[in-house]
């Protein structure tokens, strides 16, 4: 048992807890389109939860906006970082090449995957040269774009999630809802009940502090039995070789240093030049994601420990192609801190399952259509287009503007699903004639003055469900107001409240 | 075509043809505390935001009575009992550990007392590498981390720090900021998570 835990007695909260069910937004099948507005419907339609997780969503944007304030010198960290990130992609070649040569000298082994299936049958391979059965794995985005873990499974392998929030995932069978905190979904009570079943710890003691300690115990175990470990890398450094992995529970460098065998899975993208560069990125990366100064870990390997196999897979998965796409390149830059999504109102109250893929949010609207343009063509529409995550981006990336340009590339490649694609080209007739405009706007003013709410309210109105329509102003709209006081000869001098 | 050549090769192909230089990095260092006292007390400050504690031995305090000040209600069980691993000559500890250990075999540590190669005022970081750890696993397996740091051996900030020669040399260099932590359960702060459950940094001189 743990040898600080508190005592359950003091601390159980069951009473007051919540005990809603946990929300759990059906995922599109294979082939098919990911509804964002009807996952996210199912998500709201659970009160607790959506407020908890707007909530705390929220306090992770508030303390990112109070690190950020400390330091002077922030406007001109995100630029270099920005400018950085330029450098290397535009000369990614040249630095993948500098990174695989000194990693090599340092006696790692490197592999390079295409895609994600490559990735999975290279790590097979390597685990099936070592006999492994059982692997300790710390949290990787780019592994849950390749599917990694459900590779695993179908070959009888066991992967064992070390941080707790995709720990917590795992268990419950979910994919993680924020790249950051997998679980932000989940209210206490929801885990009190899937560690209940899952490590027969108390369903009745919903103590965060209790259950990570039953977690912490029930995970010790498989540690030291695993025979490999995996991590991912936030950062590959040309210069050195090296990567760094940021993690707050030290989970990645018990992954990487207990078993012998060390496989980190690095995406292209995640290079920079220099040792010295790491500068930058480290002081903006806990302060955009979790509003901390630092990971309370941050771990840079660049050789195999004494004794040890260290092999690292680069993988691509699409990354050479998103290069080459000139809206949309410098989405490459982003470093995962998901300062984006805790800032996003759309991603804050639709919940990140919603999104049905593996990057929700602000930079899931960008990073998923160029996976599958068909299966995510609805997600760059959730989106208020505020601008907000292009703000918060720690390497600046114009995340509002690649958002809007996927919705032209979508509805030009025909992507786009027939009730969005007949409004929006209803729309765009009326929109190109001053006078059908003028004629639809009259129309629509009296409608809503006038119809009954159901005529105005239902299923061909996405807009009205959950928002009231704008009352029309009593005094027309602004082409008459014009029409009665500008439009004939002089202006006529008006006070504020003279049209009424 | 290898994969790899097949990779290099798009990039090669669709990279965007600017011309865009690495650009220089300040090190934003000239508002932080120029003498070692300063330092120090920032450092101590961050450190204890972050979780961790900044024990300072009392005049003439030796190191095994700081420690046990700094650790016996820690522990959840007497002091005496406690299985001390020691990397540093000024605290003798009662359990060895050497370079050639099996990792899994030093997870009955209940405290491990290495020394830091240096501390970061800016975050209350602490650095060490492969040398200073012996076995790497001893710093997250153990229950508790005990750490000396030479308070002449504090730096300002991260880009001090990435200036060191040791990113380019130790095969591997990690930084302790507080201990193990997790906020994944509805937000609410756990410390000790995965890894050790505290962090003590006792400011004393090299030997």
């Amino acid at each position: 048992m743990s040898t600080n835990q508190p005592d359950p007695a003091e601390t159980i909260q069951s009473k007051t807890a919540t005990r809603e069910p946990q929300p759990r937004p059906a995922k599109a099948a294979d082939g098919k389109r990911v509804d964002h507005a009807r996952s996210a419907k199912q998500f709201l339609n659970a009160p607790e939860h959506a407020k908890s997780h707007d909530t705390r969503v929220w306090a992770m944007r508030t303390k990112r906006d109070k690190q950020a304030h400390t330091i002077e010198e922030w406007e001109e960290l995100r630029e270099l970082a920005s400018q950085i990130k330029t450098h290397t992609l535009t000369n990614l070649d040249s630095y993948l090449e500098e990174f695989e040569a000194n990693a090599k000298a340092n006696g790692i082994h490197v592999h390079w995957a295409r895609d994600g299936a490559e990735h999975n049958r290279i790590v097979h391979d390597i685990f099936d040269d070592h006999d492994v059965k059982s692997v300790i794995k710390s949290k990787s985005m780019l592994m849950e774009e390749c599917g990694f873990r459900h590779y695993m499974d179908s070959v009888g392998i066991e992967i064992v999630e070390t941080d707790l929030g995709e720990r917590i995932q795992q268990l419950d069978g979910e994919d993680p809802s924020h790249i950051v905190v997998p679980p932000v979904h989940k209210m206490r009570s929801d885990v009190a009940s899937l560690f209940a079943e899952k490590l027969g710890s108390d369903p009745d003691n919903d103590d965060a502090h209790y259950l990570a300690g039953a977690q912490r115990d029930a995970t010790r175990p498989l540690i030291l039995e695993a025979d490999a470990g995996m991590t991912g890398a936030n950062f590959a450094v040309a210069e050195t070789g090296g990567f760094v992995v940021c993690t707050n529970e030290g989970n990645a460098d018990l992954s990487a240093n207990v078993p012998n065998l060390h496989v980190a899975s690095i995406g292209i993208e995640k290079l920079v030049p220099k040792a010295e560069d790491l500068g930058v990125f480290i002081r903006l990366l806990s302060r955009s994601a979790l509003g901390s100064p630092i990971t309370q870990y941050t771990s840079h390997f660049r050789a195999p420990k004494q004794g040890g196999e260290m092999h690292i897979v680069l993988v691509d998965n699409g990354r050479s192609k998103r290069l080459g796409m000139k809206q949309f390149w410098s989405s490459l830059k982003c470093i995962r801190c998901g300062a984006c999504m805790n800032t996003c109102p759309v991603y804050r109250r639709s919940g990140g399952l919603s999104y049905g893929a593996t990057y929700a949010g602000p930079l899931g609207l960008i990073l998923n259509p160029s996976f599958d343009a068909h299966r995510y063509s609805n997600l760059p529409f959730a989106s208020t287009l505020n601008g907000s995550c292009t703000n918060v981006c720690p390497v600046k990336i114009n995340i509002h503007e690649q958002i809007f340009g996927w919705r032209q590339v979508l509805a030009e490649e025909g992507h786009l699903p027939w009730t969005k694609k007949t409004a929006l080209t209803a729309a765009g007739k009326v929109l190109a004639s001053p006078k059908g405009y003028r004629a639809a706007i009259k129309t629509t003013n009296s409608a809503l003055k006038h119809l009954p709410r159901w005529a105005l309210y239902n299923r061909m109105n996405a807009w009205g469900e959950g928002r009231e329509m704008p009352s029309p102003p009593d005094n027309g709209t602004f082409h008459d107001w014009y029409k009665r006081n500008r439009l004939n000869g002089q202006a006529k001098t008006t006070t504020a409240g003279d049209g009424k | 075509m290898s994969a790899r050549d097949d990779i290099l090769g798009a990039i090669r192909a669709g990279k965007p043809a600017m011309n865009a230089p690495a650009p220089a990095v300040p090190s934003y260092d000239e508002s932080y505390p120029q003498e070692r006292d300063g330092l120090a007390a920032l450092f101590a400050e961050r450190l204890t935001t972050m979780g961790g504690t900044w024990h300072a031995p009392t005049e003439g305090q030796n190191l095994d009575d700081a420690l046990q000040e700094a650790l016996a209600d820690k522990l959840g069980k007497p002091f005496e009992d406690a299985v001390i691993a020691s990397n540093v000559p000024e605290v003798a500890g009662n359990r060895t550990i050497s370079e050639n250990d099996d990792p899994t075999t030093v997870h009955d540590v209940d405290i491990a007392v290495l020394r830091a190669t240096f501390g970061v005022a800016e975050t209350g970081s602490v650095c060490f590498t492969e040398k200073e750890l012996t076995v790497n696993a001893v710093a997250y397996l153990a229950q508790h981390l005990v750490v000396l740091l030479d308070p002449a051996e504090i730096v300002t900030n991260l880009h001090r720090a990435y200036q060191r020669d040791d990113f380019v040399n130790a095969r591997y260099t990690v930084f302790h900021t507080g201990p193990s932590a997790t906020a994944d359960i509805e937000g609410v702060l756990v410390r000790g998570a995965q890894g050790v459950r505290s962090l003590t940094i006792i400011p004393t001189g090299g030997s």
